[in-house]
């Protein structure tokens, strides 16, 4: 970066590509001031959307410091397929391994199933070599077989390929030797080897994460390329930096070496706005809840921090075993499809209409009912919006398809029906959270509801309400969460290092040693990054068990240098924790050895996020109008409610209204139910207080 | 009862359907989250569920349990409601948690442990909470249970018939100093004896909940209701298909103590809007462990039946329309003291085995071909030098899944029963004194077909050092996954032991207990690939040539299973002849006089 410490006080960028739309936040770091825009996504070419965002929002590039980029290039490859042509050398005898995967199948009954492995048979070429578990060597490599394993590939037009062998986590020495061999012939950086994204035992999952980082590094690295000459172009003349899955950053010319870590960036973007929203408005204890059109993202943060997972599969037998923000996904979205099914009974997905044909009310063609249309019926969402849609679609076209093939099998009227689609989808999306909290050992009733995407805070005072959540947290820009955690999110790297050794046969001194080199390594890699830094943390934990078992309980430690009884203690009360049960007979295992490496960045204001200067005096002057919404109070005390509307931007800062209310902005509807009120708070977050629980 | 199920709307039942299926998830969550073995921990092989007051009926039972356990729960719970009735059981009271593994006390093989739970509402039994895991270990001739040359359910463990273990929330220390005394590696169990009970009053604390919520009446109402409705699910379903009834014949290799293959043969009739599952002609009971107990026979036709229509839920109701006739006098039907060890893992298969090959028949849309159908289980016991010490492992595979009208079979899919992940091999050389040399696809294993089954496994093992002893429990050795509708077979599973630099083929192919091996001694295993789908002269050429192209068929496959012709070029590279496929192909048309 060639500019002086005064571009540091330049405008921040954050920008997000989602599925349909691309969003930025402009943020002036001098006045606060905040610009934001909302395109359409340009899914061949993701720089072009950027682009035109950077365009609507007036930003002129050469007074911005820092652009912060989050883009889902590297997702939408690897769902689609679409990747570069990749090559596997491994350890003679195991080329398979990536096409039997663990023996499973998609779903636990029915029979059926499909799996392509990420790389075919014909680039999976196998030579002499053999470590055996602890990691010393039973055959020797034999480099010329690598070399010639290389020039085959090539020939095959290969552009990438990944050095995977058994057990190199315990010795990389073979991977190393191989890799640079391969460096002499091989035309580009793109050679991964399996243990460096991740150090840890299993073979397929390994595999796979390599892989998955062989197959996408010359996409990205491409795109990354285009999207800063681009930004070059236009006389930007900072850094870039990417969203990683780990919720953190790095730089454009750091992520392709680990390009995998991008691949879930999307959902995790939008977990580190809600983390930091949080711990701005004391709400240090989250459930985010992220609805869109097609399916649910729900994770949990506690002190701030979002859960993080080593082990999440981004599909059926798809493992990217790399630290990542544990997003977990619920198949219930706006275009979730409603039916009767042949017991007469009522379900809610998890076919969904999509984005094409998508609800009735798109007025795309769709003709089947779904929850958005369920809303529209109620008049959740407004009607009005239905005279904007390309098919000419009326509101008792909905309710005639919802009488018809909701109330009449069920003998109730459209808006029962409608309503009873609501409740169902809460229901199924309170079950699903409670087994995201359940496993992670963690009662949703301690927590706020953070709701974003389009339909979150539309469903997010029921979902509450279902849980026994006593509180929603609705941020002032739901629609554009996730370009907001690109402005707000820390560098960051994390290291897991397996050593699979008993509590009281690992040596302290060289345990403390481990973690003490991973945060090193962290600390010059961040030191490198031309942004500016408020502060290095560093974080240990182990990854724990019993001896004999095979989960893991993640064990946060106060520093790298405890004491082999602090280390006990530490295990068994997150143990306890968990699980309710000790077993003091039983001998600890030290699974993974981890740290995490975060370079903070400075504080930003979120309260330019609304405008202030726009918002009315009063509350009664922010109301737009009024409109009736079914309200489903059980029973008798169901039925129609003329309910205030609000110009959500105009609320005063200290408003204060009680339910049903709807607020009403450009990306969303919040909807506050009857028994519920809600204040504002100076970062323009709307604090739902959910009434009626027990 | 009637007329109150009669008063409640299907809104209000769909929501307490939904929160009595969220009760038996949390079970299921909470068990295998807190477990101690491996075997429930990570292959979850367990399942939790909620059981009618009065006879034990299902109610609900977790998503996520084990297949095999989908109907086993409700006979156990009827069978102690029984006992309690008899006066042979202690009466329940609240806070008291049986345990019971007999299997012929509706249960499985020695290892599914069951834990029964009264649950009180206003000091009156209103239901039971009960879930099942399986132990590593009940004691018995070999460590894990699976004898394969047992002759009495004596040699295969400690069997427990229904006892309080715990009376009144509080452990009965004296019967568990019993079991402790009579299983290997009991220190590790209380583990799973605490989560196991844990997961039931995770059940009951949420049971109170959604009790409280809408109300007991409500709740029991929509319980029956719920039963009613998921019968004329199931009935709906069995309406789609065409009146008649339909045959199958599915082999087990032997029962491990005599060469002899045992037969299933299964007759499947629809009667109005019924099923009727008759099972008459199969094989009598048999010397070795590879009879079934009736529990685990019904459990395996509804097992079937659910990976056919998976959208109906799990309840006594959705059985109702499901008739099978009691095989007595059968090895489907196996009373004590019958070895039983097999039934839960191999012979359940091959129960659900015939039912696929039926009901294909009625249903070639819905059903594949035979998959591979054995749980592929290879236990080595032994001394490891190494580390100075005894060691028990198991190699679960998995084989190929059958073709079927949506496309080709799975390969290395799970056991049909099952839903447990391996373990990998770098997993197993860190834990046991064995070195893989490959662990491959089952190259030529897939039954040709339109679309043809999936690929099984072949993997081949050394054992280190110190001394071990190999046993097999595998099956399809014999007969591999049928094929059907002009389909082949799968191949077969093989087992070789190179023992001293010589091979060696256990007696019964799939089956053999205690077989010594030395250091460099190795064992080699191909497991079965699945049943092909329709006439394999229809698969088109191009999808048969990138199977050659790919190394899974070699090219005299292509030629004599599906009459494809692959050329060898100059450069080394394959190509497909497409006009003498199409002269191989009308000369096997014409061969086979049609």
């Amino acid at each position: 970066m060639d500019s002086g410490e005064n571009s540091y006080d330049g405008d921040l960028i954050g920008v997000d590509v989602g599925g349909t739309f691309t969003d930025l936040v402009r943020l002036d770091q001098t006045t606060g001031a905040v610009r934001l825009a909302k395109v359409a996504s340009t899914l061949d070419n993701q720089a072009f959307g950027v682009m035109n965002a950077v365009a609507e929002a007036d930003s002129e590039l050469s007074r911005v410091a820092l652009v912060i980029h989050g883009t889902t290039t590297t997702t939408n490859a690897v769902l689609e397929r679409k990747l570069s042509r990749t090559g596997l050398i491994t350890t003679a005898g195991f080329r398979d391994v990536l096409e039997l995967g663990r023996r499973t199948r998609p779903q636990p009954y029915g029979m059926k199933g499909h799996f392509d492995p990420i790389i075919p048979r014909d680039l999976r070429l196998e030579v002499p070599e053999r470590m055996d578990y602890a990691g010393r060597v039973v055959t020797a490599l034999d480099e010329a077989a690598v070399r010639a394993a290389g020039e085959q590939l090539l020939a095959r037009g290969v552009e990438s390929v990944v050095i995977h062998f058994l057990h190199a986590y315990a010795n990389p020495e073979h991977e190393i030797r191989a890799a640079e061999v391969l460096a002499d012939i091989w035309p580009n950086s793109y050679i991964t080897m399996g243990h460096g994204l991740l150090s840890e035992s299993r073979e397929f999952e390994r595999g796979v994460t390599a892989a998955v980082n062989a197959s996408v590094q010359p996409l990205l690295e491409r795109y990354v390329k285009r999207l800063a000459d681009e930004l070059a172009d236009g006389g930007y003349g900072g850094e870039l930096l990417v969203m990683n899955g780990n919720g953190g950053t790095v730089s454009a010319s750091r992520v392709v070496k680990e390009a995998a870590k991008t691949v879930m960036s999307g959902p995790a973007s939008g977990v580190i706005a809600a983390a930091y929203t949080g711990r701005r408005a004391s709400r240090p204890n989250l459930i985010s809840y992220d609805m869109g059109g097609t399916s649910t993202d729900v994770a949990l943060i506690r002190d701030c921090q979002p859960s993080v997972s080593n082990e999440i599969e981004i599909e059926y037998a798809m493992p990217i075993h790399v630290p990542m923000v544990d997003v977990r996904t619920i198949g219930a979205g706006g275009g979730s499809i409603a039916r009767v099914n042949e017991a007469g009974l009522l379900e809610v997905g998890p076919q969904s209409a999509g984005a094409d044909p998508g609800p009735i009310c798109y007025g795309r063609g769709g003709d089947l009912p779904t929850i958005s249309d369920a809303n529209m019926v109620l008049g959740r969402l407004d009607v009005g919006k239905l005279k904007s849609v390309p098919g000419a679609v009326d509101i008792d076209d909905i309710r005639g398809i919802f009488q018809t093939r909701l109330g009449d099998p069920l003998g109730v009227d459209a808006e029962t029906a409608a309503a009873a689609v609501l409740r169902m989808a809460t229901t199924r999306m309170a079950g699903a959270t409670r087994m995201v909290s359940v496993s992670l050992g963690l009662d949703p009733r301690d927590f706020s509801l953070f709701a974003f995407g389009g339909a979150g805070p539309l469903h997010a005072s029921a979902l509450a309400g279902e849980l026994g959540v006593p509180e929603v947290l609705v941020p002032a820009r739901p629609g554009i969460t996730n370009a907001l955690g690109c402005i707000v999110a820390d560098l960051r790297h994390d290291f897991v290092r397996t050593v699979n050794t008993p509590l009281d046969g690992m040596e302290i001194d060289r345990l403390a040693g481990m973690m003490a080199a991973q945060a090193g390594e962290g600390e010059a890699l961040i030191r490198q990054e031309p942004v500016r830094i408020e502060a290095i943390e560093v974080t240990h934990s182990l990854d724990m068990q019993f001896v004999g078992q095979t989960h893991l309980l993640s064990v946060p430690l106060a520093s790298a240098m405890m004491t082999r009884a602090d280390i006990q203690n530490a295990f068994e009360e997150v143990y306890f924790n968990r699980f309710r049960v000790r077993l003091p007979d039983i001998r600890a295992q030290i699974v993974n050895v981890n740290t995490s490496v975060t370079g903070r960045r400075p504080e930003v204001d979120l309260g330019g996020l609304i405008d202030n200067s726009a918002r009315a005096g009063s509350v009664a002057a922010a109301q737009t109008g009024s409109r009736p919404v079914w309200f489903d109070g059980g029973g008798s005390a169901s039925g129609w409610q003329d309910t205030p509307v609000y110009a959500r931007e105009k609320l005063p800062l200290d408003a204060r209204l009680n339910g049903p209310a709807i607020l009403e902005q450009m990306d969303t509807t919040i909807l506050i139910e009857p028994q519920d009120s809600a204040v504002s708070d100076d970062d323009g977050n709307i604090l739902v207080t959910v009434g009626g629980l027990s | 009862m009637k007329a109150d199920a009669m008063m409640l709307d299907p809104i209000t039942l769909s929501v307490i359907q939904a929160g009595l299926q969220q009760v038996c998830d949390e079970m299921d969550l909470s068990f295998s989250r807190a477990a101690f073995s491996p075997v429930i921990a990570e292959a979850n092989d367990r399942s939790d569920g909620i059981y009618a007051a009065d006879d034990g009926a299902l109610i609900a039972q977790g998503a996520g349990g084990l297949p095999v356990f989908v109907g086993t729960m409700q006979y156990s719970t009827a069978e102690l409601i029984r006992l309690i009735g008899e006066g042979r059981a202690m009466a329940p009271e609240p806070g008291d948690i049986y345990i019971v593994n007999d299997p012929y006390l509706g249960g499985t093989h020695l290892m599914d442990v069951r834990f029964v739970r009264p649950y009180y509402r206003d000091g009156k039994l209103w239901c039971w909470l009960s879930n099942t895991g399986h132990w590593p270990d009940t004691g018995g001739a070999v460590p894990g249970g699976f004898s394969a040359s047992a002759t009495a359910v004596e040699q295969e463990g400690l069997r427990l018939p229904p006892v309080k273990l715990f009376k009144k929330g509080v452990m009965d220390e004296e019967i568990y100093a019993i079991i402790c005394s009579n299983i290997r590696v009991a220190d590790q169990r209380i583990g799973d004896v605490k989560a196991q009970a844990a997961a039931l009053d995770v059940g009951a604390d949420r049971l109170d909940l959604l009790l409280g919520r809408y109300g007991d009446d409500t709740v029991a109402a929509a319980i029956t209701e719920l039963r009613q409705r998921a019968a004329t699910q199931m009935r709906q379903m069995i309406a789609t298909m065409p009146e008649g009834s339909w045959q199958s014949v599915a082999y087990v290799d032997s029962d491990g103590v005599v060469d002899q293959p045992l037969e299933i043969r299964l007759k499947v009739s629809k009667v109005d809007d019924r099923l009727v599952f008759d099972f008459d002609g199969s094989s009598p009971p048999c010397r070795g462990p590879m009879n079934s107990v009736l529990a685990t026979t019904l459990s395996s036709v509804y097992l079937a039946m659910r990976h056919i229509f998976p959208e109906v839920p799990i309840s006594a109701g959705a059985f109702e329309p499901l008739e099978i006739i009691r095989p007595e006098g059968t090895f489907l039907d196996a009373h004590y003291p019958r070895p039983v060890s097999g039934c839960a893992a191999e012979v359940s298969q091959r129960i659900a085995e015939a039912v696929f090959a039926a009901m294909v028949q009625p249903l070639p849309d819905r059903v594949t071909a035979a998959p591979a159908g054995t749980s592929g289980n290879f236990a080595l016991g032994g001394h490891n030098a190494e580390r100075g010490r005894d060691f028990v492992m198991y190699q679960l595979s998995g084989g190929g899944y059958g073709g079927n009208a949506d496309g080709d079979g799975l390969s290395n899919g799970c056991s049909t029963i099952g839903i447990s992940k391996a373990p990998p091999v770098e997993i197993m050389e860190q834990a046991f004194p064995v070195f893989y040399h490959h662990y491959a696809l089952h190259e030529g294993s897939a039954g040709a077909g339109r679309t043809r089954g999936g690929f099984g496994l072949d993997y081949e093992l050394e054992l280190r050092n110190g001394e071990a002893r190999a046993s097999f429990v595998m099956d399809h050795g014999r007969f591999g996954p049928q094929g059907v509708l002009g389909g082949s077979d799968g191949d077969v599973n093989k087992v070789v032991v190179l023992r001293g630099g010589e091979s060696y083929v256990p007696l019964h192919l799939s089956k053999e207990q205690d077989i010594p091996l030395a250091p460099g001694d190795r064992v080699w295993v191909r497991t079965p690939g699945g049943g092909g789908y329709g006439d394999p002269l229809e698969r088109a050429p191009a999808a048969v040539f990138e199977d050659v192209r790919l190394g899974r068929y070699s090219a005299e496959q292509a030629d004599s299973l599906y009459g494809v012709i692959v050329r060898q070029e100059e450069g080394g590279g394959l190509s497909l002849d497409a006009p003498a496929t199409d002269t191989r192909r009308a000369e096997m048309m014409q061969a086979r006089g049609t």
